[in-house]
């Protein structure tokens, strides 16, 4: 069934508690390949859809590859490369090079933070097929979908079509790809 | 407590998704560009050319165009820098600090707070760059190896500025952009004209809205919110460092890191509420915008500005306590010198006049609270002036003794800075979403939960 022309079967619901039973159900009746899209986080999803994010250990990376650089770049400035005593102490003063290291721990975690979540997002990603959906513009403004996709194994259109006509939605459309 | 919050909600009853994603885009989308917009746009430009003229003036003439002398290296550049940074601080604060403490009334004031953190870090930025006297020479302040073999002094306070402003700067745009992707796919959703929705098309990166989606974005936001906290309290520590580890009389003290950091807050919120009251009024966001917000805000610049006032009479009893003459003479030169009225006109603005906001039927009067509120930005430039210009005019040696004002010049940057603020806040208002639609969403779904537990 996978050969499927379509890239799935997108139904749209009124209100994050429908989204959210609907998902319920569709992860129960076995199907894996699902998407929810909402016009604001809604932290159940991540249960039901089970969304553990790891954009925390890129951040913790980007933060600690800041501190070490902040300061390999002092240590090298001022012991390596142009030592320069300043009222005798010694090169590598470090408690004065707190700061720097930790401006740099903030900015370049940060950077993590920003980009990381565009890199695991895909982003940019200036067309999907989702975006075909019939009234899917409102998905960024009030309204809740639900998308099963033509590559889930259990995918067939006639029967997944009934299945998500059974879960009350608004309507269900043929998302092309 | 709780009663007050049911007389004002932080929204008004009755909106929905659709009802604040429509007003909020409707401003962007279908109101057009209003003729009140063009003037201010005109105006703005006026002062914008003020400062393109006192720039390149300074550019031509150089630094000597200031009213600075041999006694007084530090005038009006410096008083500016610190006063643009400080009204930076609020931005940062609503928008990372409560959000941590989970102070939902935050959601509809924070994304133009945070767009005033960002213009006016950008005015703060000019001014340490124009006042080093060759900005064109300005890159030699970061390290980077060059041919000339040498590397900036990593143990000097000025150099920490450059890295926390930088940051500050760089921080603030990403965690700006980063709450404003989901809007901009919203405004690039609503939009009916072919090339405003390609323009936010490019800029909303293609999002879509996908549960997994949003739950990197919610993670990410609140650690950037974690990262951005201690942040904007390092930024103002480390602009006071560059007084602190001086040996200047009135500079040399441990207590100016909080202090300078109360001070930020307090005239980062007098500058919000300055701009907030007209802003609601003008396009009609009272229903997100309510008078809780205002009240809210006048309560955290009352209680920063008692802590600002502390210090000054801290000031006070560090000089007389330190038995150091130099400490005691500034004090003293403070309040009695040629500086005198420009030292009680502050203590009056941030001391005295902030003290009405403790009655509430002043505190809740628009007009009043409006008014207070820019008698606050005042303060906070005369108190930087005071402490920039007072410690300098009388040093350790009477025969260097000088006194400084500034020249047309040093006000025409000061006063084209406000210009170029004003533009880039009024271009602001048209082409963004002044209020974080996706949290107001996120808000009423909560608030819905809320009425449902009852």
């Amino acid at each position: 069934m996978s050969k499927s022309p379509i890239y799935g079967l997108m139904a749209k619901f009124d209100t994050p508690e429908a989204v959210i039973e609907a998902s319920t159900r569709t992860r129960a009746a076995g199907y894996t390949k699902i998407e929810a899209y909402t016009p604001f986080p809604i932290e159940a999803l991540n249960d039901v859809l089970g969304y553990r994010p790891i954009i925390q250990y890129l951040v913790l990376i980007g933060g600690l590859v800041g501190a070490f650089s902040g300061f390999a770049l002092q240590y090298y400035a001022s012991v390596v490369s142009y030592p320069i005593i300043v009222g005798g102490r010694p090169f590598n003063s470090f408690p004065a090079f707190v700061i720097v290291i930790f401006e740099l721990t903030i900015l370049f975690a940060a950077f993590a933070a920003v980009f990381g979540t565009l890199g695991l997002s895909g982003f940019p990603h200036p067309y999907h097929p989702v975006f075909n959906a019939p009234g899917f513009d409102r998905a960024s403004k009030d309204k809740f979908f639900l998308c099963i996709e033509a590559e889930d194994i259990r995918f067939d259109l006639v029967k997944t079509k009934a299945f998500l006509e059974s879960l009350n939605p608004e309507d269900v459309s043929e998302v092309e790809p | 407590m709780a009663t007050e919050s049911i007389e004002v909600p932080v929204i008004q009853p009755g909106h929905t998704y659709t009802t604040v994603s429509d007003q909020v885009n409707d401003v962007i989308l279908k109101r057009g560009t209003s003729k009140g917009w063009i003037g201010a746009i005109g105006f703005a430009s006026l002062l914008t050319l003020v400062l393109v003229t006192s720039l390149g003036m300074l550019f031509y003439r150089g630094t000597g165009i200031w009213g600075l002398n041999n006694t007084i290296a530090w005038g009006f550049a410096i008083v500016n820098f610190v006063w643009w940074v400080g009204i930076g601080h609020a931005g940062t604060l609503i928008s990372a600090i409560l959000l941590l403490f989970r102070q939902e009334w935050r959601t509809s004031i924070n994304r133009f707070a945070e767009a005033m953190t960002v213009f006016a870090v950008a005015q703060a930025g000019m001014f340490p760059i124009v006042h080093t006297g060759r900005p064109w020479l300005a890159y030699w302040l970061f390290p980077y190896p060059n041919m000339m073999n040498m590397w900036p002094q990593f143990r000097s306070p000025l150099l920490w500025d450059v890295f926390a402003i930088s940051t500050y700067a760089t921080v603030s745009i990403l965690f700006w952009y980063f709450g404003l992707i989901p809007d901009l796919a919203t405004l690039r959703d609503s939009a009916d004209n072919k090339y405003v929705k390609q323009i936010y098309g490019i800029f909303s990166l293609g999002w879509r809205g996908a549960a997994r989606h949003w739950s990197t974005h919610f993670r990410a936001y609140l650690l950037l919110a974690a990262l951005a906290t201690p942040l904007v309290v390092s930024v103002h520590s480390v602009v006071s460092f560059d007084f602190a580890v001086s040996a200047i009389p009135g500079w040399h003290t441990t207590f100016l890191p909080p202090y300078f950091v109360a001070g930020a807050i307090f005239s980062g919120f007098a500058m919000v509420i300055t701009l907030a009251i007209p802003i609601r009024k003008l396009y009609g966001m009272e229903d997100f915008i309510t008078r809780r917000h205002l009240d809210n805000m006048a309560k955290v610049m009352l209680s920063t500005g008692l802590i600002v006032f502390y210090a000054y009479i801290m000031e006070i009893f560090f000089a007389w306590y330190s038995a150091n003459p130099y400490e005691q003479f500034m004090i003293f030169n403070r309040m009695t010198g040629p500086y005198a009225p420009f030292y009680w006109a502050l203590i009056l603005c941030n001391g005295i006049i902030p003290q009405l906001l403790w009655i509430k039927r002043l505190r809740t009067n628009l007009a009043i609270l409006f008014v207070i509120a820019i008698i606050v930005n005042i303060g906070m430039w005369l108190e930087r002036f005071i402490i920039v210009v007072t410690s300098l005019t009388r040093d350790f040696l009477p025969s260097s003794w000088s006194t400084y004002a500034g020249t047309i010049w040093d006000w025409g940057l000061y006063i084209g800075t406000m210009g170029f603020f004003l533009l880039l806040l009024l271009l602001f208002l048209r082409a963004l979403p002044m209020i974080n639609v996706f949290e107001m969403r996120e808000m009423i779904h909560h608030l819905a939960h809320k009425e449902g537990e009852h």
